[in-house]
Formats: structure tokens, C-alpha cells, sequence
């Protein structure tokens, strides 16, 4: 057991962890009618505060059983190699302690080169890849270390408002250590001309968080001959500042 | 250590099943394991229709009310529950419907010295939720537990029976999701 975090010690000798609160303005709200189908998919009754327990602090440790060698390389999952933009996509997942975040698994799906899903309930009439899946999995390493080599995914139309596209994303889906940590979110593109646009990316209230969904290219992680890079780091949610600190702070 | 501020949640979208199901993913136990019970139901969004395109994911301690965890300093009993994974997913169906197979859990202590009554922690996902929601499933038969339970018993008694999971005959129980509406379910602030 560290020392540097909030323990909470029960009478009966129980100690557990303490996740910090998100900031305000980090997370979108669940009513954002800017993105209508929010409407009738959000609580309208105040949410009930849930302190931390047993079942609140730990979580799934999912691990290498689930894992492929292709799973993190989604250009190399059929015989043929997929169309478009070849880019590495790699960073760190960490906790907002700036703890690396090991062992975690990490879920990704997302569009071919032409924006189109792979998907039964998919209808934008642009080319499905016969050698492009659009999902992979990794698992962080002692570092907190990620890297996936995929194609650079298409915008598409979707029907929130008239000529409505979104700007080019991949998904993330991430477990962290806890119950708390529990991420899905989507990776950007810098410069994508449409995300001052797109009510999914502007429903994050704070402009500094929207920031933080997009990736950065890397010209030093670029590949020569090979393939375009990018790096993005996932923070999650980490433990609150011990009395300790804040007495010294 | 440099402190790093949080990466923001958005939707899962409407095409999260090309990655997040997987085949066993609602079973918690291997099929056929003795004892397991089956909690199912459907998900309702506010006009009263059924969602067909969310996921939900269960987080439960072990019968023994312990996990396979290290922030639980207890740990499992050794033996422990062959294939109990303690986590379960599965998305809904186009009737809105989802299940998991799993072993009651234990009730647990309390870091106040409380007691919590058996229950699942639950998120939900789907198109139209820029972040996950939560919630817990509590078993109708704990009806001494749940009333001491500290979770529980803060939220508004009228609507505490939204976290109750309904007995629906042998070894099966029912736990509709409302996003709104009546019986809106409550939803924690985690």
C-alpha cells in the first residue's frame, strides 16, 4: 500500500482509496440539446451522491486473455492491407495524479478511410473495406504505454441537423483500476476544420478539456517511408490530494 | 508526479457494438454454474420506447462479498468462485433487452463500519448519454439488509424500489432501466 494517497480507515481496519471529483466543466452534460438525442436520454431527477466503497474503488482488471497479436495493428487483421492514410496512433494512459495506468485495457472502433462503420445499422452510402475491420485492443504496459497502427478514419454526414458531419474520431473505451476510473470518450484530430462545428465535441463545457480529446501529430514518431504519427494521452480520474498535502500546500 | 487534468467522456455513439460486446460478456459465471441466477430487463428512454442501441455493464464482489482486487485488502477466500470474472457487459437488443448470468454477491463492510446490503453497481451506456450513468441493483429477498443499507437509505424511500431488482421465478430476477419518466431509476453521482 502507497502512502501518498487519502486512506480512509474504518473502524473495522478497512482501507480504501479516494477518487478525486471530476472539475467542473470536464465532462459534458447529460441534457446537451445540441446533440438531440440527448433529449429523452438523460435523468431529469437530480442524481444521488454515491460515496466511494468496496464495490466503488476496485474494478475490472481485464488482461491478456482477451488479446490478439492483431488486435492493436487494425491494417493487418485480413490478407490484404486496408485504403487510406497508414498512421500510429500511441500515447500513455495515466490517473490525474500523473500516475501511469498499467496493465489497462484499452477498446477502440472507428470508421474506414471512406467514413464508413462496419456495422448492420450503418446506411452513409461511402465503400466498406474488405481489409479493414475499424476495431482493435490493447493493453498498457508497465508505463502506462499504449500504441495502435490503424488508417486515418473519414468524416461522415449524421442526421442531429441539416448538413451535420462528424469531424474524424476514433473511439475509446478504458477501464483504469476502479469502478470510478471508468472512461468512454473519442480521440480528434488536430485541425479538423469540422470540430468548432460538431455539437458532440463542443458539448465539453471547459475549451482547455475539448483540447484535450484531440491528438497531436508527431513528426519525431513518424515513420519515414511508412506511416504518419500521432500521440494522445488519456488522463482518469485519480486519488484525492491526502489532508497531508493540503495542509502543506 | 505531475498532476494531469482528465481527459473528458463523450458518447459511445451508435456503433460501439462493432467493438465493446463480446460472445460471454453477459456471463459473469461460465453457463451452468451452480446457483447462478440471471437479472434481465429492458432499457426505456424517456418517451417510453425501448433503447436498442445501449450497453450495460455489471461490477459485483463474490458471494463472499470480496473481490479479486488489490484495493480490496481482504482478497478473495482461497478456492474462491472457479470463473466468477465479477464483471459482466452486454449490450440491448432491438426489444431493449439485456441479461447477465452471475452468483449473488456477499454483503459487504462498510470503511463507516456499516454494512452494505448484496448489490451490483451498474453503468449504462448508449447514443444520446455524453457520459455513462450509474446505478445499483439490490435483491428483493435482502429486505433487512437494504433497509440498513447506507446507499440506499440515502436515497428518497419513494424511489428506492427503482434499485430493487424484482423476482421473476426461479433464479431469475428483472430490472427494467428508465431514463425518465414515473419510475424513472436513480442514477449516482459516483
Amino acid at each position: 500500500m502507497t502512502t501518498d494517497v487519502t486512506e480512509r480507515r474504518s473502524p473495522s481496519g478497512l482501507v480504501l482509496p479516494a477518487y478525486a471529483k471530476p472539475p467542473e466543466g470536464t465532462h459534458p452534460p447529460l441534457d446537451y440539446p445540441g446533440y438531440r438525442s440527448t433529449a429523452l436520454r438523460h435523468p431529469k431527477k437530480p442524481l444521488v451522491l454515491l460515496p466511494q466503497r468496496l464495490t466503488e474503488v476496485t474494478g475490472p482488471l481485464l488482461g491478456d486473455d482477451l488479446i490478439t497479436p492483431h488486435d492493436a495493428d487494425l491494417t493487418t487483421q485480413h490478407d490484404g492491407e486496408p485504403l487510406g492514410q497508414r498512421i500510429i496512433l500511441t500515447g500513455r494512459v495515466l490517473d490525474s495524479d500523473g500516475r501511469p495506468v498499467p496493465d489497462t485495457l484499452l477498446e477502440i472502433w472507428q470508421t474506414n478511410a471512406a467514413g464508413r462503420y462496419r456495422h448492420a445499422r450503418e446506411h452513409h452510402p461511402a465503400p466498406l473495406d474488405p481489409n479493414f475491420d475499424g476495431i482493435g485492443r490493447c493493453i498498457t504496459d508497465s508505463a502506462g504505454q499504449y500504441r495502435f497502427v490503424t488508417i486515418q478514419p473519414g468524416s461522415y454526414p449524421w442526421g442531429n441537423h441539416y448538413n451535420a458531419w462528424r469531424p474524424a474520431h476514433i473511439h475509446f473505451s478504458l477501464f483504469g483500476r476502479a469502478f470510478t476510473q471508468r472512461l468512454v470518450t473519442q480521440m480528434y484530430f488536430q485541425g479538423d476544420p469540422l470540430l468548432p462545428l460538431d455539437p458532440i465535441y463542443n458539448s465539453v463545457p471547459d475549451e482547455q478539456a475539448r483540447q484535450r480529446m484531440v491528438a497531436q501529430f508527431s513528426i519525431d514518431l513518424t515513420q519515414p517511408e511508412w506511416a504518419l504519427a500521432y500521440t494522445w494521452d488519456i488522463v482518469l480520474r485519480g486519488r484525492e490530494a491526502s489532508v497531508f498535502e493540503e495542509a502543506h500546500a | 508526479m505531475t498532476a494531469r487534468a482528465l481527459t473528458p467522456s463523450q458518447t459511445v455513439g451508435p456503433y460501439f457494438a462493432m467493438r465493446l460486446p463480446w460472445p460471454d460478456g453477459p456471463y459473469v459465471v461460465p453457463e451452468g454454474t451452480p446457483g447462478a441466477i440471471t437479472i434481465f430487463g429492458r432499457m426505456y428512454d424517456g418517451a417510453g420506447n425501448v433503447i436498442p442501441d445501449g450497453l450495460v455493464e455489471t461490477w459485483q464482489a463474490d458471494p463472499d462479498g470480496r473481490f479479486a482486487h488489490p484495493d480490496d485488502p481482504r482478497g478473495p477466500v482461497p478456492g474462491g468462485y472457479h470463473g466468477f470474472r465479477a464483471f459482466g457487459r452486454c449490450e440491448t437488443a432491438p426489444d431493449g433487452s439485456y441479461k447477465i448470468i452471475t452468483l449473488k454477491p456477499g454483503s459487504l463492510p462498510a470503511p463507516d463500519g456499516g454494512v452494505e446490503a448484496p448489490h451490483l453497481d451498474v453503468s449504462i451506456f448508449a447514443r444520446g448519454m455524453l457520459n455513462r450513468v450509474v446505478s445499483r441493483i439490490y435483491f428483493p429477498d435482502e429486505m433487512e439488509a437494504n433497509a440498513n443499507d447506507p446507499a440506499l437509505s440515502t436515497v428518497p424511500a419513494e424511489r428506492r424500489s427503482t434499485l430493487v431488482a424484482v423476482p421473476a421465478g426461479d433464479g431469475l430476477l428483472r430490472w427494467d432501466i428508465h431514463m425518465q419518466g414515473e419510475s424513472e431509476t436513480v442514477f449516482f453521482d459516483v
